[in-house]
């Protein structure tokens, strides 16, 4: 039904027998993670074991995606630096550093020029 | 009318049924038309990676998913330009559309703008609905559409509504295991839905795909409750069981992974934003923008297609998209108007074709009360920032009356999310509080950007 | 009716304010307000709680400011433990930022004449100096000025505690009101004020705090007070991490972590709505001031119409012909949220004298053709 290894045996969701492509590498909190080239990383994090995508700014509360949309916000994450992007919206690209979101986006005072 | 701002004759916000058929439609009449989506490929939600599907997945999620690849040819085909991965963050009424791509924003102007933004699934705010693991079945969907990933473990399915069967029937089709499928749809329900069964039996087409499904379904031995209530998802820092009320028993089911769903709504971020007029639907338990039988906004030039103007379904919102290109078509005079009222008709039955069913249907999966407007005072409503449904009936007790006070007084939709999946409970909460009408409370006042976009990508339009 | 009701009409930040003054006074107050349809100014005013700069060509406008920064923590304190609810008052200093040396320079002009009486304290700084007090500046930043009494709380909290305050001291609170018309009663029989809807409501006293309706309510009983709108939009980004210790005139972060950035003034009558313009040219100076902001999302943008007088100072009056009747209006709803509830209420309720000088703020100094106004924005 579904190809699994030994850091998938966690995942929710697996891609179906069949599905196999092209891989990238992403990072996702220092791990490196192979993933199919052409799905977005929301998808990528949740076929990888992933299951709290950020932890919310007032509580602190784990949360993952809900809508696969674009509508509910959860499954924001920190990609390349950038923190609170859609991961639903975001497609993978090889060498993407992803990682989990910790409250209220940080900024980075070194960075003075945008 | 902002100079260096390409023009169109029509724009479309939204590249699912209705927006692809409104382009194609008013490229038959040499209109020139862009649309854009959120979404890099056209399909909507709907139509979802329709066109890099594979045959196995078209056969895996059925007839009514594979329609989709004509309309992404035909669309293909139509000469319209097709923006994808633009993020709308501002319509104005003067129909100049502000948008985010590739990191800057930009602007595009129409001479008349169809907004189809379709719909997204209701909310289901139930003790633990925010919990990892607890997804939309919706969402779901899309994921196996947009990435072929299906679950590992044995799912539980829980609600009411078409698509929650529909994807019952795709997992089982894909050989995925459903632990349970946990209905709120009881004999209560069917009473109440029987009036409305010979406007269903005129859609028998869709009646027996229904009862098909559920056919299938059962032959499968897949444990099912219908009548279930009361619905609570456990789990410390993610999903672990789902507890629920069913016949008179307070029950519960292990998972992982539960994916709910009670109907879609339709997507009036737009619509709200551009102050339109909206009243509340007591049959579908949403907000319908109001419109002419055409779907113009008064006399904008800005029409509403598709589910974004009321839960239609798939084949009726192709039909409202033609229907809004032939009348955009018809003030721009690019058709005899005897032509545009045959044509227009024509589209008109055939949309009365499709929605026969929906009275049947709305009646029959009506979400249940208790599962839209939380009894129990610690539910989140609003997920963002975390404010939960005792709050909002406090901010009802100091005296507000609607949702602009209870967001002033607590928060309640001020998150990233802007509203969405908060909105509609807590104008529920509010009327059920004061005992008035939703039409009385009245909704959120939506605001740009639409969609949120940085400071930087703002300041980079020249 | 209670023969020492009064009736409050407006319940915005001043008019609830003043409310509350006067329930603690121990009076009977009766709050009208319209609701979650009212145009609400409290929605838009940025939540600077700012005397820097304020009462430029009217030393008493800046003595009323100094007084008002100086109440503000005893009703901070007092609504919390009324309430519960904690407005987030931060009162240890702001800046006003400046992008060219002639700006810094007449700026440093303004404040100095303000300052005659040396009680409105002011520091100036060029860009190294403010950069070693907010490291976030940028480099197209030429300077700014100090003043280390200005200060920031939450509008909308402050307009819930307040509301929450009233009713826990006895007052009372009719939401959904829409005042078209106020009368006298006749000598010594009190005021009626009259909704939409045909609904009425009597009180010895009458207060006129019902921001624009001001311009036409207050003729009904003789009083002037020429209000006009001002629309201001204003930008709010995603919660973040702190990095923004002193709020600043264009962009505060509040307790909740969120970007407060503005602001326009434009005068478009009674449209409250937003234009990409604006939106990106506040988003453009915010970028300018703090680059790092460059990355930060914007959540939303509204406008709001600020209640302006023509010079942008308060009216505060009480009817000559029918004393008894009073109007009070000011966009500063947050800065001089103390000052309404300490001084304009006591005085409304009768237990305090009028604040020395008030009648320098009746709304009749508008009707003398010698006198030019600017409203300063």
């Amino acid at each position: 039904m579904h190809t699994e290894t030994q850091e998938t045996k966690t995942s929710l969701f697996l891609p179906e027998v069949g599905t196999e492509g092209k891989k990238v590498r992403i990072y996702f909190d220092g791990q490196p993670l192979d993933v199919p080239d052409d799905v977005s990383v929301a998808s990528a994090l949740l076929m990888s074991g992933v299951r709290t995508f950020r932890l919310t700014p007032i509580s602190g509360s784990a949360r993952a995606p809900y809508c696969m949309m674009g509508v509910c916000f959860e499954c924001l994450v920190e990609i390349d630096g950038r923190p609170s992007r859609q991961s639903c919206l975001t497609q993978v690209r090889d060498g993407m550093v992803v990682q989990h979101q910790e409250g209220a986006s940080a900024l980075n005072l070194q960075s003075a020029e945008s | 009318m902002a100079t260096g701002v390409e023009l169109f004759d029509l724009l479309v916000i939204g590249a699912g049924p209705a927006g692809l058929s409104a382009a194609i439609e008013a490229r038959s009449f040499g209109l020139s038309v862009a649309v854009l989506d959120e979404q890099r490929r056209v399909g909507g939600q709907i139509y979802r990676a329709i066109e890099e599907s594979s045959s196995r997945r078209r056969q895996v999620l059925g007839p009514d998913y594979a329609a989709g690849a004509k309309l992404a040819q035909d669309f293909a085909a139509c000469g319209a330009v097709h923006l994808g991965g633009a993020a709308v963050w501002n319509v104005d009424k003067g129909k100049t559309v502000s948008y985010l791509l590739d990191g800057g924003s930009r602007k595009i102007q129409g001479r008349s703008l169809v907004l189809a933004s379709g719909a997204m699934e209701r909310p289901f705010p139930v003790p633990g609905w925010t919990l990892p693991g607890v997804m939309g079945a919706g969402a779901a969907q899309i994921l196996y559409k947009s990435s072929g990933a299906i679950p590992t473990e044995p799912v539980v399915l829980a609600g009411c509504g078409p698509l929650l069967l529909l994807l019952a029937q795709q997992y089982l089709d894909a050989g995925v295991k459903i632990k349970a499928l946990i209905h709120t749809t009881g004999t209560g329900d069917y009473l109440r839905a029987a009036p409305h069964v010979l406007g269903a039996l005129r859609g028998w087409k869709d009646l027996s795909k229904g009862s098909r499904m559920l056919k299938k379904i059962r032959s499968h031995g897949v444990q099912t409750f219908t009548g279930a209530s009361a619905f609570a998802i456990e789990g410390a820092e993610k999903a672990e069981s789902i507890t629920f009320t069913h016949n008179g028993q307070r029950k519960r089911v292990e998972a992982s992974l539960v994916l709910l769903h009670q109907g879609v709504v339709p997507n009036t971020q737009l619509s709200w934003s551009l102050r339109a007029e909206h009243r509340w639907d007591e049959q579908q338990l949403c907000w319908i923008p109001v419109t002419d039988a055409c779907g113009q906004i008064e006399e904008t030039g800005i029409y509403i297609a598709g589910d974004s103007r009321g839960i239609v379904g798939a084949k009726a919102s192709a039909c409202q998209g033609r229907l809004a290109g032939l009348a955009i078509a018809n003030q721009l005079n690019a058709l005899p108007p005897e032509t545009f009222r045959g044509r227009e008709q024509a589209i008109q039955d055939e949309i009365s074709t499709h929605t026969q069913i929906r009275p049947f249907l709305d009646t029959l999966y009506r979400p249940q009360d208790m599962h839209r407007i939380p009894v129990n005072d610690e539910v989140t409503v609003c997920r963002c920032e975390e404010v939960k449904a005792g709050q909002i009936k406090k901010y009802v007790e100091v005296g507000c009356l609607g949702p602009n006070q209870t967001k002033a007084f607590g928060r309640c939709g001020m998150g990233p999310c802007q509203g969405r999946l908060c909105g509609l409970t807590v104008t529920e909460i509010i009327a059920s509080e004061r005992k008035v009408s939703p039409q009385e409370v009245g909704y959120y006042r939506i605001r740009p950007p639409i969609k949120p976009i940085t400071l930087g990508e703002l300041a980079s339009f020249e | 009716m209670s023969s020492n009701e009064t009736i409050v009409v407006g319940g915005g930040l001043v008019g609830a304010a003043i409310a509350y003054g006067i329930a603690k006074s121990g009076g009977p107050v009766t709050l009208l307000d319209q609701g979650d349809v009212a145009h609400r100014a409290s929605r838009g005013n940025f939540g600077l709680v700012w005397l820097q700069s304020k009462g430029a060509g009217f030393p008493r406008y800046s003595r009323w400011s100094r007084d008002a920064v100086d109440h503000w923590s005893p009703l901070a304190d007092e609504l919390r433990k009324l309430t519960g609810v904690d407005v987030d008052l931060q009162q240890n200093g702001g800046f006003w930022i400046g992008f060219s040396e002639k700006e810094v320079a007449e700026r440093e002009a303004m404040l100095a004449k303000i300052n005659a009486d040396g009680r409105t304290p002011f520091e100036m700084l060029d860009h190294q100096a403010l950069k070693v007090r907010l490291p976030a500046i940028g480099p197209k930043v030429a300077g700014g000025s100090w003043c280390p009494l200005d200060g920031h709380a939450n509008p909308l909290k402050l307009l819930h505690a307040l509301h929450a305050g009233i009713k826990a001291l006895g007052g009372r609170i009719c939401s959904g009101v829409d005042v078209g018309e106020v009368r006298s009663l006749g000598e010594g029989r009190g005021f009626q004020a009259r909704s939409s809807d045909g609904r009425q409501w009597s009180g010895a006293k009458i207060v006129l705090a019902a921001g624009l309706s001001n311009s036409i309510l207050a003729p009904q009983l003789g009083l002037h007070a020429p209000v006009v709108p001002k629309r201001g939009q204003v930008l709010i980004t995603e919660r973040l991490k702190k990095f923004l210790p002193h709020p600043t005139n264009k962009a505060r972060q509040t307790a909740e972590g969120t970007v407060q950035l503005g602001f326009s003034a434009e005068d478009v009558g009674l449209d409250d709505g937003t234009t990409v313009e604006a939106i990106e040219s506040i988003a453009k100076r915010a970028v300018v001031t703090f680059p790092i902001l460059s990355s930060v999302k914007l959540v939303r943008a509204w406008g709001s119409l600020r209640v302006l007088t023509p010079d942008g100072s308060p009216i505060y009056q009480e009817s000559s012909k029918y004393p008894g009747a009073f109007t009070a209006t000011s966009h500063s709803g947050v800065s001089l949220a103390g000052s309404h509830a300490y001084e304009i209420a006591p005085w409304i309720a009768g237990v305090k004298p009028a604040p020395d000088g008030i009648g320098e703020f009746a709304g009749e100094r508008f009707l003398d053709p010698n006198r030019k106004f600017s409203s300063a924005y």
